[in-house]
């Protein structure tokens, strides 16, 4: 949901990219399959694939995705040699659309080497390329990806480290009634399926907890006057005010809000986190609250020093997402392992390593604990609550709430 | 019930007042080409739009080149919206050139295609130039006039609280009047304003006596698309934001205040955007109080057009359709 712009451009340019971007990621492919032709005269070849858009408009993101998992498989890569392994990453590019996710997941089941994938970023492509992955027995650990529908499928190949969309509203919610101390809350959504649901869960789970809701209230996406809305809230008058919705109108709510005199602390989810939000509401941004899934890894322990370290490696800052795809490599690096040493030794089946994964119980990463549930869920995410101390983005972090 | 309506009923006014102001002279666009054309021009919002965007670069431009400092915000605000006028102006002439002139024989919906196809480019071609040159379509605006003050209205009577206005709110009001009411001038009592009319009422006529037809239309889509280009200014003022899709809805919220006022009459529109943007506001800051939360702010269109739906029924030429013979 939050890409949703991202993926208007995207579109637009999707056609003009495909054939060009097309033989480029095939070329990527016959190059990687043939060095791991090399690499197995000496030892047997283990590769892992990471799908996530390295062109585009979320390649920042993406790129961070393959860098993040790349580190983690150079880190145990002596591990896996000591048994007569060698690894390898097999990078594809998805370019944020599921087309050509599910494209390349037919090219990564066909590779029988490929025994697990690390991706994608965007849930829109990771939803159908996981039913490729499924067909295939493939495991794959999305480090991003949030839709309740990715899991809720129950495949036995679809896994995640980071929250669900349905937990980032009430995480929310405990946030805004537990510290904040809101009573009286007022809240906005966009009828988008996401602002909708988030505000909806945001709601229950206020009211479960003891606030009120002064009002509930919707906006049209696109319109740049929400005077009226906002005075229902000035009469209102409340302590509280929450927007489901993106940052564009975020942004504009915020503005107006302010201008009609209304004080309240106004929160967002993670379409809300965005430069852009700050661009609009200008100013005004300062004491706006957003939710996030992802945690700022410098304040993680131990974090400090793997950001030094992957500066170190590849020249630049970790993103937001580095350190989730690090875990998830270093998560699947370790079923494979547990295959290897309880098989003897033997290559392990896709099958094996796809139950290792999902077994995965009380792993300790840089960023996140983790233990996947039945689903494929994992049972340590957190959501992160940001706050606008000035009129810079990012925010601050100010909390974390666990489901 | 009353008591909670009428609390926030000076907020109402004021924000529906703004609002409908920017509607009403988007109106005057639509109605005057529709007058002497009978067309539809649907590039309109495109237009307004178009405004918004020209006159934000030219005031980035000048803060850029430090030519603001020495002027009043209230002179630079109008040599913005004069700039934007001439601007959009000369797009609006150069739009009835290319697309509109050579279809004018054609059968109606072939212009009304083509207005769309314009719609299309100036959108598109809109976004190109801003994710040119900022990396971002939606652009955040500077504001000339930042302050905003408080109407002490709950003094006068305690029904009432009070209200907050935005000093731009005041300068809407002021640029729409003097735009209204200059357009009714020139209409009403100037020569071209004379042959306007004329070319209205039948355009074959008119040119037996010696009006040139193709000149007047022109300068009709001119002072059309200049009022849309400067409303796209005070737009911008207003909310902070542009991107290159808000003359869409309110193009379509500006039409069907045309159509309410009776479309082709200049002082029908004016009237129509009023209502349409009381309304609207009206709508949205009581409909949850009104049905007791049933339905919400988010229905305000519903309420809005659903009136619009029971004027047409019982007067399909429009509030003042008929009231006058003339139209332009």
């Amino acid at each position: 949901m939050r890409w949703r712009w991202n993926g208007v451009v995207a579109a637009a340019l999707a056609v003009g990219l495909l054939a060009g971007c097309g033989n480029g990621g095939s070329a990527t492919t016959t190059g990687a399959a043939s060095g791991g032709d090399s690499g197995s005269a000496g030892s047997k070849v283990i590769k892992i694939a990471t799908q996530s858009p390295l062109s585009g408009g979320s390649s920042i993101q993406g790129e961070a995705i393959r860098l993040g998992a790349q580190m983690s498989m150079e880190d145990h890569k002596e591990d896996f040699s000591k048994l007569g392994y060698s690894l390898e990453l097999v990078p594809y590019d998805d370019q944020g659309d599921p087309k050509k996710g599910v494209a390349n997941a037919e090219q990564i089941g066909a590779d029988q080497a490929v025994l697990g994938v690390i991706g994608h970023l965007n849930s829109g492509v990771s939803i159908p390329s996981s039913v490729v992955y499924e067909k295939y027995n493939i495991p794959m650990i999305s480090p991003a990806s949030t839709a309740t529908e990715f899991t809720d499928r129950k495949l036995k190949v679809a896994n995640r480290v980071v929250a669900r969309d349905d937990f980032q509203g009430p995480a929310a919610a405990e946030y805004a009634v537990k510290t904040v101390g809101a009573k009286k809350i007022f809240v906005i959504q966009d009828k988008t399926a996401y602002g909708q649901g988030l505000a909806e869960a945001f709601r229950d789970k206020a009211q479960e907890l003891g606030a009120t809701i002064a009002g509930y209230e919707g906006i049209t996406v696109g319109e740049k006057d929400f005077n009226g809305v906002l005075n229902i809230a000035a009469t209102q008058n409340p302590d509280f005010i929450f927007f489901g919705g993106l940052y564009a109108e975020g942004g504009l709510i915020i503005k107006q809000a302010r201008d009609k005199g209304i004080t309240a602390p106004i929160m967002g989810g993670d379409a809300l986190d965005s430069s852009g939000l700050v661009e609009i509401a200008g100013a005004d941004v300062k004491g706006a609250l957003y939710s996030s899934v992802a945690g700022e890894i410098a304040k993680m322990e131990g974090g400090s020093d793997w950001a030094a370290r992957y500066q170190q490696e590849f020249g630049k800052a970790p993103e937001g997402y580095s350190a989730y795809a690090y875990d998830s490599m270093t998560i699947m690096l370790d079923a494979i392992k547990k295959t290897l040493d309880s098989g003897g030794g033997e290559m392990p089946s896709r099958e094996a390593v796809r139950d290792g994964v999902r077994a995965t119980k009380d792993f300790k990463g840089i960023a996140t604990e983790v233990s996947f549930d039945d689903k494929g869920d994992n049972a340590y995410a957190k959501v992160y609550i940001y706050e606008f101390a000035d009129d810079t983005y990012p925010g601050k972090l100010v909390s974390e709430v666990s489901q | 019930m009353f008591a909670s309506i009428l609390q926030t009923l000076p907020q109402v006014l004021i924000d529906g007042l703004a609002l409908g102001a920017i509607y009403a002279v988007v109106a005057l666009g639509y109605t005057m080409v529709y007058g002497i054309l009978e067309l539809i021009n649907f590039a309109h919002g495109e237009i307004f739009m178009t405004g918004a965007f020209a006159g934000t670069s030219v005031l980035l431009l000048f803060q850029s080149m430090g030519w603001l400092g020495g002027l009043p915000a209230w002179v630079s605000y109008v040599l913005i919206i004069f700039i934007a006028m001439m601007v959009t102006g000369a797009l609006g002439v150069g739009i009835e050139r290319v697309a509109y002139r050579p279809l004018r024989k054609a059968p109606k919906l072939i212009s009304l295609i083509s207005a769309f196809g314009v719609s299309f480019v100036l959108q598109d071609l809109v976004r190109f130039i801003a994710e040119l040159k900022t990396g971002n379509y939606i652009i955040s605006v500077p504001q000339l006039f930042d302050g905003r003050f408080t109407l002490g209205f709950s003094s006068m009577t305690a029904m009432f609280s009070n209200a907050t206005v935005k000093t731009n709110t005041i300068f809407i009001f002021i640029v729409a009047i003097v735009l209204m009411i200059g357009l009714d001038i020139f209409v009403n009592r100037t020569k071209w304003g004379g042959a306007m009319r004329a070319v209205a009422q039948d355009r074959d006529t008119a040119a037996l006596m010696s009006i040139n037809v193709n000149k007047v239309i022109l300068l009709t889509f001119f002072i059309g698309s200049a009022l849309g280009g400067s409303t796209g200014v005070l737009f911008a003022q207003q909310y902070g934001t542009i991107d290159p899709y808000i003359g869409f809805i309110l193009g379509l919220k500006a039409f069907t205040a045309a159509v309410l006022g009776g479309i082709g009459n200049i002082r029908g529109a004016m009237f129509g955007g009023i209502v349409i943007g009381v309304l609207e506001m009206f709508a949205s800051a009581n409909l949850g109080i009104m049905t007791g939360g049933n339905f919400g702010a988010e229905y305000k269109d519903v309420f809005a057009f659903a009136i619009l739906i029971v004027v047409l029924i019982f007067k399909p030429e429009g509030l003042f359709g008929k009231a006058v013979k003339e139209k332009v």
